[in-house]
């Protein structure tokens, strides 16, 4: 066993997770840089709560290794890490505050503190009126900010959020992206699972691509996108000429509009072949692939079809 | 190991707040009250019948010297024999030995049950079969006692605090009594502990707490907050039913004191009856852990049952046979061991024992909270798209 890097927070060594017989987790290598926030993505049944629940040590893996905070056994570093499963769950007859003070006394936090705590974070975050009310007295949507609050009260360095914006609607979304943040101003490392491209495009410096238990792509969101080549819109009063060479063959015009991937040579060489051939340019856009298009290429069709079904259900749920 | 114990700690506190403190623990504490009222009602009901059915009226045809004659000497054993050994008597008209008439009386009377008549040095009883042969003995020396006019001899008497006789049989009754009370409290409590992780597995809280605390913290806060719960029931039940005892009039001292001394008696039957809820109640718990449903839980708890009674009956079985195998299986078998080493105590005068024994019970709770601990996580705490639905069985057994 190689010993653990302390730059990383994270550190999965080929690990693998059977259920039955199935590999659910297969052979994932995963390093997570101390202060990063970083994405997984997936559709629903990828293996993304399977590795997160390895990584936290709720469940072992049945091959290879990791290392939460450098320690091979997680729940002994469970003081410094806040979590957040995708099925949320509170006792239900606890008042609110006493609801985040638990969850800070699970990890190490005084239950006298966590109480005073809880309050300040509820009437930070406008539940005031709702401290002292039962979590079965609470909305959906309350309820899981206060559990969200109980994920972060012992001010923990590591932060794992399982799919924490499934359930929300979009202005809780946009608060629970700016609490992200604000975590990770202070130095916090913070992992979130998402089915939802949108979220780690916005959030993420670096994400993991899983499908089918495995991971495609781990990288910057940049490098993720770079492994499409730019896309050129083109609007031309010319049909004919010169310029056509600078074009794709096989690229052809609707209308007066031309739609293309730009060649390897680059933005100049196609614009000078443009302006110098005749082309006649009435506008000429050339957009940067989205992190859409890069997940549909690395992932698959399939896999991002699902994973957008998995939104939209997701948004019908908030709704 | 103290973060398994803070953690345990953390669980425990709010499992026992959240008991205390909730309206159905009033309704916990008055639990015992309904079986009581019902017992009693039920007792003083049957022994109404019993005593209708055992102590018949027997009419009296004889002539009317010799009936006062018999209801005297009737009175007179009465006060030395107790008024319910001797049938109650009631005075017929003197019907000789005119069967007809004894006939068309029994028959025509619903309350007697059989007719004495005759003379008293030749009485005839007339009656069923089973009521002549029941009542014939005792009118028979009720006869000769009548006609014998024997001296009344008044026994003088000296008491002496306790002879070897009565000090056994005063101790076994003891052991009777606490075992009694010990089965009866594990029996209504340790049952509970089975669905104590439902909540967590339906509102999913488990998730939460399996990522911060070792699993064995979670078995064990569970466990001893529910302990908490049936020392509080169980010191409300006891402290009312002394006041009771006491507001009647009734005397402690008279009952039987055990080898050890009442003092370390109650102090045994507080650690033998935690270590046989422990003991019970981490098994009914891994158990009640792999049910999933409240409706699992409730198919589990017959079995569960029926397995506590013939624990229950091995100790039971085994107070009378102090040294023999079947007493050491019962003082060794960690379930019965609690309940065999609490009749010890009573009749056996030695404390070291009490301690190893209470060593063994706690070793063998901390082996099955581990093993229940175990099939736990592996068989409950998975997820995962391929994992299927399994069976109640094959998630025990890990099949």
């Amino acid at each position: 066993m190689l010993a653990p890097d302390p730059e990383f927070a994270i550190e999965a060594r080929n690990i693998v997770k059977r259920f039955d017989g199935q590999a659910a987790v297969d052979g994932i290598d995963l390093t997570i840089r101390k202060g990063s926030i970083f994405g997984i993505l997936g559709p629903n049944g990828a293996g993304k709560t399977t590795t997160l629940r390895m990584l936290l040590g709720i469940i072992d893996p049945d091959e290879g290794e990791r290392f939460l905070l450098g320690s091979p056994d997680p729940i002994s570093k469970a003081h410094q890490v806040g979590y957040l499963p995708e099925e949320r769950g509170l006792y239900q007859s606890m008042k609110a505050y006493d609801a985040i003070a638990f969850m800070g006394a699970l990890r190490g936090l005084p239950l006298a503190e966590g109480r005073r705590r809880g309050r300040a974070m509820m009437e930070e975050h406008g539940l005031g009126a709702a401290i002292d009310k039962q979590i079965r007295q609470l909305s959906k949507g309350m309820a899981q900010t206060v559990q969200l609050l109980g994920t972060l009260v012992h001010d923990p360095d590591l932060i794992i959020l399982d799919e924490p914006f499934s359930g929300l609607d979009a202005l809780n979304q946009g608060k629970l992206e700016r609490l992200i943040r604000a975590q990770a101003d202070r130095g916090v490392t913070i992992i979130f699972s998402t089915h939802v491209i949108a979220h780690a495009e916005r959030l993420c410096e670096e994400i993991a691509i899983i499908a089918d238990g495995k991971i495609p792509f781990r990288g910057k969101v940049s490098d993720a996108r770079d492994r499409l080549r730019p896309q050129v819109h083109l609007e031309t009063r010319n049909l004919d000429g010169p310029w056509r060479a600078a074009i794709p063959l096989d690229c052809q015009p609707l209308g007066h509009n031309w739609h293309f991937t730009l060649p390897e040579s680059g933005v100049e060489p196609l614009l000078h072949a443009l302006v110098e051939g005749g082309a006649g340019i009435e506008s000429l856009s050339i957009e940067r692939p989205g992190l859409h298009d890069a997940f549909v290429q690395i992932a698959g069709e399939a896999v991002a079809r699902k994973m957008e079904a998995d939104t939209n259900n997701s948004e019908e749920d908030a709704a | 190991m103290i973060e398994t114990i803070r953690a345990a700690f953390v669980i425990a506190r709010r499992d026992f707040t959240a008991i205390i403190f909730s309206k159905s623990f009033f309704f916990f504490l008055l639990g015992p009250l309904f079986p009581l009222g019902i017992g009693i009602a039920a007792g003083g009901l049957g022994s109404q019948v019993s005593r209708d059915i055992d102590n018949p009226v027997i009419g009296v045809a004889l002539s009317p010297a010799e009936a006062d004659q018999l209801l005297d000497t009737r009175t007179r054993l009465n006060r030395s024999l107790g008024s319910r050994s001797l049938p109650d008597l009631v005075v017929l008209p003197d019907l000789g030995r005119d069967e007809a008439a004894i006939m068309a009386k029994l028959n025509s009377s619903k309350s007697l049950s059989a007719i004495l008549s005759g003379t008293l040095a030749s009485p005839v009883l007339t009656g069923s079969e089973r009521d002549v042969n029941k009542w014939q003995g005792k009118l028979s020396l009720l006869a000769e006692t009548a006609l014998s006019q024997p001296a009344r001899v008044t026994i003088d008497t000296r008491f002496v605090g306790q002879t070897g006789s009565s000090s056994e049989r005063g101790q076994l009754l003891t052991a009777q009594g606490g075992q009694a009370i010990l089965i009866l409290l594990t029996m209504i409590l340790a049952g509970m502990v089975l669905s104590n992780l439902v909540e967590e597995k339906t509102n999913k809280i488990i998730e939460i707490l399996a990522a911060a605390i070792p699993m064995d913290s979670i078995f064990l806060g569970k466990l001893f907050a529910m302990l908490g719960m049936a020392l509080v029931g169980i010191a409300v039940w006891t402290t009312t039913g002394l006041t009771v005892i006491l507001l009647v009039g009734g005397d402690l001292n008279a009952l039987p004191t055990p080898a050890v001394g009442w003092p370390l008696f109650g102090l045994l039957m507080i650690f033998y009856f935690s270590m046989a809820y422990l003991l019970l109640g981490s098994l009914f718990l891994g158990i009640g852990a792999m049910a999933t449903t409240v409706r699992e839980v409730q198919t589990l708890s017959m079995p569960v049952t029926m397995g506590q009674l013939l624990v229950f009956f091995l100790a039971y079985s085994s107070i009378t046979k102090l040294g023999e195998p079947v007493e050491w299986f019962a003082v060794l078998f960690p379930f019965s061991s609690p309940f065999a080493m609490i009749a010890r105590a009573a009749q056996m005068g030695n404390i070291w024992q009490h301690g190893l024994a209470l060593v063994w019970q706690a070793i063998f709770t901390a082996i099955i909270i581990r093993f229940s601990v175990m099939l736990f996580r592996r068989n409950v705490m998975k997820s995962g798209p391929s994992a299927p639905k399994k069976g109640l069985l094959a998630r025990v057994t890990g099949k």
